[in-house]
């Protein structure tokens, strides 16, 4: 409401983050936490394994630099770009809610991005100081050596940045103690880690398996060792990885019931608690599979198997993330600011004087019969357009219409009005409607138009803002100058007297 | 208050949370990352572009496609850098301008957001352009054509961030945007956007001279025909014809600032600044015209003028910021002390929902409100909505209404096509729960 509303009306404005976000994840564990250590490995093993003569077996080196190759024009063009992408995305689509983290966070992540610098800086001379490093052993071994600085760097990363995701899910630590500290202890911190560092090595392991059947030729004796290696390598790290998300499972459901003490909401979490089981438990089969072929009979492994490998191992976190999402409904900073981004506390207010009056930016400050279609339209842009379009994903149309029974009939308007002044106890996920009664007016003569025209909501990206008149410069100075004036006229009041 | 009041200038309520650090530490980490941002994203432009230039002279001469490639080959250190020191300032300015600089991202949304996936394809573009250089030996036009659109998209960038940090100056024009072009063409954007093509030209030069003049690079075995001191000759032509002409690029751009920002502080800044940068041109200048073996004599000490000359204009750069919104800013605090004040004004004295009774309902009609209020936003009368309707409540319940009482205080979960019923234990009194079952008992 402070800010101009970027909306996207038929992407819906949260999927453009999860779509930036989980790239950027599955990069991030797949080719760079879980990755570089693998490669560091593999880099030594060719070492080790050379004859007295040489450096490093040579062949093996080149596979492995391959390898490397790939990640690093992975990482550093999608993977730092998606990066940059949720500070752009979310600074479009939420910007009142990560305005408010960074306030508390400006430390953790001025931190966080010293790590950053290291661990761009480490790759770029891990990858290329490469070959140069295999002219002498000493160089080869301090080479391999910043392959384990980089492996370490990386983890780092992400633990921080795990601990900011975890304390926006944890309710009541925003009120009390908004720290870097409690961020670190919050109930989700440890169990995530747990449950994203082995995750990281497995999906990093399988995407080698694919890579090393990329860059090798079937039957070659090259390629059987990778695969018997790599498949070591998920094998040690797959139990952790079923037992962290096992862990991590148990402690959602509480922090999660916390959130949502009204049971009913749980429904819809129930369903997409249901799919993640069922993708993990396949996920973790195939991958077994594998691994256990990589290592007993590795000549039966081929890059479309392994393909879709790693195609389910990517599904196996991208569920999790899904469910991350969702436990925080109906925040966005865990009883602080709802998903609309208006505070909890502000909301008397907004139901004292309507929504409207106290946007910046809104054509219709006072609601008349005129302009009521407008103002609803206004409403919907403060109240519901972070999570619902109008005619795309999740439109209000269609859940509407859903509710109702798919009839298609014209929906009832005093059921809606019934319904959004309560639509908090019947889905606890969604915020409390934020302003009067005359705004609940609105948006449903506003629903109901959408329902028949099918008009779309553009956003200030496109149609620009219009300015509330009472929440202008002008109108600041007009109050300023009344109180001065009233300020003059009560001194000389009690001068006279 | 006077809604025919003309409205030109917004003013919104700050997030209202304090600073993390003090604000001059904001100040400094902002102006000084910034640079350091900045100066690799110079390198990353010139870098380009200078690969273009030198891979079209390299059509005629193989050797100057040889030294295309040497430089391509400092584009990957120098992009990587370029993004991972742009976060830092992206943060500082989030957290010092927030409303300012959110304001402008949205207004410019699409072209902002689209930086993502542009920069993305320029920077996968780069690398196709220096692991492709054998492949496409034979196919100079192919291959040339590749760092040519990485070139242009690394043009265009700087527009969409200058466009943003440009307009985030003017709240008095945020009503009058309309989507990326209309922001692009206020006042100020195109002379500061020549100011950073020419900048980048000249910081690269600098580069070049130092990058190729190292003892420990291999000039000699790389190139059989062109020499050292030629290419440094080049680069410094290049620092230096760039220089001057900031000299005459400078000064437009201050005159076309718009006013609100220029003070005698400013203008203090940037004369200091650019006065710096002359006895750096004098030395570069004796440097090229002077004999072969003088050619590195005064290297660093231009290098530490110009350095220091930027930090100038970094600074000079936010003092405009600074005086421009400091009235705005000081607007904007009282308006969110004032908001601070009327929300917790409103928490002390809440709006009570009234219960709205209908009076047509005869002796039912408390009940009915209590409905309205408490339940109908998951039942209706005779259509399930969330939970059952009410006709099937009444016949299960028909002359128990003490289960039904049970019931609503305590829920089970029964169907399976209904979530759990939220209790309404402790929510409703016992004279509400037996007027809203009467209620609910009656409906046929």
């Amino acid at each position: 409401m402070d800010i101009p509303l970027f909306h996207l009306d038929w992407l819906n404005n949260r999927m453009l983050i999860a779509l930036i976000a989980t790239v950027h994840a599955l990069i991030n564990h797949s080719l760079a936490v879980g990755f570089l250590p693998l490669m560091a490995w593999l880099e030594n093993k060719g070492v080790m394994n050379s004859g007295p003569t040489e450096i490093t077996d040579a062949r093996w080196d080149k596979m492995v630099y391959k390898m490397m190759w790939t990640a690093f024009i992975i990482t550093t063009t999608i993977g730092a770009m998606t990066g940059v992408g949720i500070w752009f995305s979310v600074s479009l689509v939420s910007p009142n809610s990560i305005a408010s983290l960074i306030r508390v966070f400006y430390y953790a992540w001025f931190v966080e991005w010293t790590v950053f610098v290291t661990e761009v800086v480490l790759i770029l001379i891990y990858f290329l100081t490469w070959k140069n490093s295999n002219k002498s052993i000493k160089a080869k071994t301090r080479h391999i050596k910043f392959g384990w600085y980089l492996s370490v760097f990386s983890w780092v990363t992400m633990a921080i940045i795990v601990s900011i995701l975890g304390f926006m899910m944890d309710p009541g630590n925003w009120k009390n103690d908004k720290n870097l500290i409690t961020a670190f202890t919050n109930p989700l911190y440890i169990p995530q880690l747990l449950y994203r560092t082995p995750l990281a090595m497995v999906l990093g392991g399988t995407l080698a398996l694919f890579l090393a059947s990329v860059f090798t030729k079937r039957g070659e004796e090259i390629r059987t060792n990778t695969f018997k290696l790599i498949s070591k390598w998920i094998l040690c790290w797959l139990p952790f990885a079923v037992a962290g998300s096992a862990y991590y499972f148990k402690v959602i459901p509480e922090t999660q019931l916390a959130n949502m003490n009204v049971a009913i909401g749980t429904q819809a979490f129930q369903q997409w608690y249901d799919i993640m089981w069922k993708v993990i438990l396949g996920a973790t089969s195939i991958i077994l599979i594998t691994a256990i072929l990589g290592l007993w009979k590795p000549k039966m492994l081929r890059a479309p198997f392994l393909a879709i490998t790693l195609l389910f191992a990517l599904a196996f976190m991208g569920l999790f993330e899904r469910v991350r999402e969702f436990i925080r409904k109906p925040y966005i900073i865990s009883e602080y600011m709802y998903s609309n981004l208006l505070r909890e506390e502000d909301y008397p207010l907004y139901k004292k004087d309507g929504l409207l009056k106290w946007a910046t930016y809104s054509s219709t400050p006072v609601i008349t019969k005129e302009n009521k279609i407008e103002a609803g339209r206004n409403v919907f842009m403060l109240a519901c357009s972070r999570c619902h379009t109008t005619q795309g994903v999740n439109s209000v149309v269609d859940v509407f219409d859903k509710m109702y029974g798919s009839t298609g009939k014209p929906f009832d308007e005093t059921m809606m009005k019934n319904y959004i002044s309560n639509l908090h106890n019947a889905r606890a996920y969604m915020p409390p409607f934020p302003g009067n009664k005359k705004e609940i007016d609105a948006i449903v003569a506003y629903i109901k138009q959408l329902q028949i025209t099918g008009e779309v909501l553009e956003g200030a990206q496109e149609t620009g803002v219009t300015l509330n008149p009472e929440q202008s410069v002008e109108a600041f100075k007009a109050t300023a100058e009344k109180n001065l004036a009233k300020e003059k006229t009560d001194i000389e009041n009690i001068k006279k007297k | 208050m006077n809604f025919l009041l003309q409205a030109n200038i917004p003013i919104p309520k700050d997030i209202p949370l304090p600073l993390p650090v003090p604000e001059p530490i904001l100040v400094f980490v902002l102006v000084f990352s910034f640079l350091v941002h900045i100066v690799f994203v110079n390198l990353m432009l010139g870098g380009s572009l200078l690969t273009f230039w030198c891979q079209i002279k390299g059509l005629k001469n193989k050797e100057y496609d040889e030294l295309a490639h040497e430089i391509a080959k400092t584009i990957t250190v120098n992009k990587s850098l370029a993004v991972v020191m742009g976060v830092a300032p992206l943060l500082s300015i989030n957290t010092l301008y927030t409303m300012y600089f959110y304001t402008a991202n949205s207004l410019t949304g699409l072209m902002w957001i689209a930086i993502i996936p542009l920069v993305t394809v320029a920077f996968l573009l780069t690398y196709l352009h220096k692991y492709t250089w054998r492949i496409f030996e034979n196919n100079k036009a192919v291959h040339i054509s590749i760092i040519a659109l990485a070139c242009l998209i690394f043009l265009f960038i700087p527009l969409i961030f200058l466009t943003n940090i440009n307009l985030m100056l003017f709240p008095e024009k945020w009503g009058l945007i309309k989507g990326f072009i209309s922001a692009l063409t206020l006042p100020n954007v195109f002379p500061r956007y020549l100011h950073f093509i020419f900048a980048s030209l000249s910081v690269t030069g600098l580069f070049l001279f130092w990058y190729i003049g190292r003892k420990k690079y291999p000039f000699e075995t790389i190139f059989k025909n062109l020499n050292r001191y030629d290419i440094k000759k080049k680069a410094y032509s290049l620092v230096l014809t760039a220089s001057v002409i900031q000299f005459l690029i400078g000064p437009i751009v201050l005159v076309t600032l718009p006013s609100k920002g220029v003070g005698w502080n400013l203008i203090f800044i940037i004369f200091i600044g650019a006065s710096i940068a002359i006895p750096a041109m004098y030395w570069i200048y004796r440097a090229i015209v002077g004999k072969p073996e003088h050619i590195n004599n005064n290297f660093w000490k231009i290098a530490i003028c110009l350095t220091i000359t930027v930090i100038f204009m970094g600074s000079g750069r936010h003092i405009y910021r600074s005086n421009s919104l400091a009235p705005h800013q000081k607007m904007m605090a009282q308006k969110t002390k004032d908001f601070i004040k009327a929300s917790e004004e409103a928490r002390k004295n809440p709006v009570e929902d009234e219960l709205e009774i209908d009076e047509s309902l005869g002796d039912v009609a408390v009940g009915g409100a209590l409905f309205a209020q408490n339940c109908s936003a998951c039942h209706a009368k005779d259509v399930k909505v969330v939970g059952p309707p009410i006709i099937e409540m009444a016949t299960i319940y028909k002359d128990n209404a003490e289960d039904l009482k049970k019931w609503i205080k305590n829920p089970g979960k029964r169907r399976a096509d209904a979530p759990q019923m939220p209790s309404f234990e402790g929510k409703l009194s016992d004279d509400e729960l037996a007027e809203l079952s009467k209620y609910i008992l009656t409906i046929k």
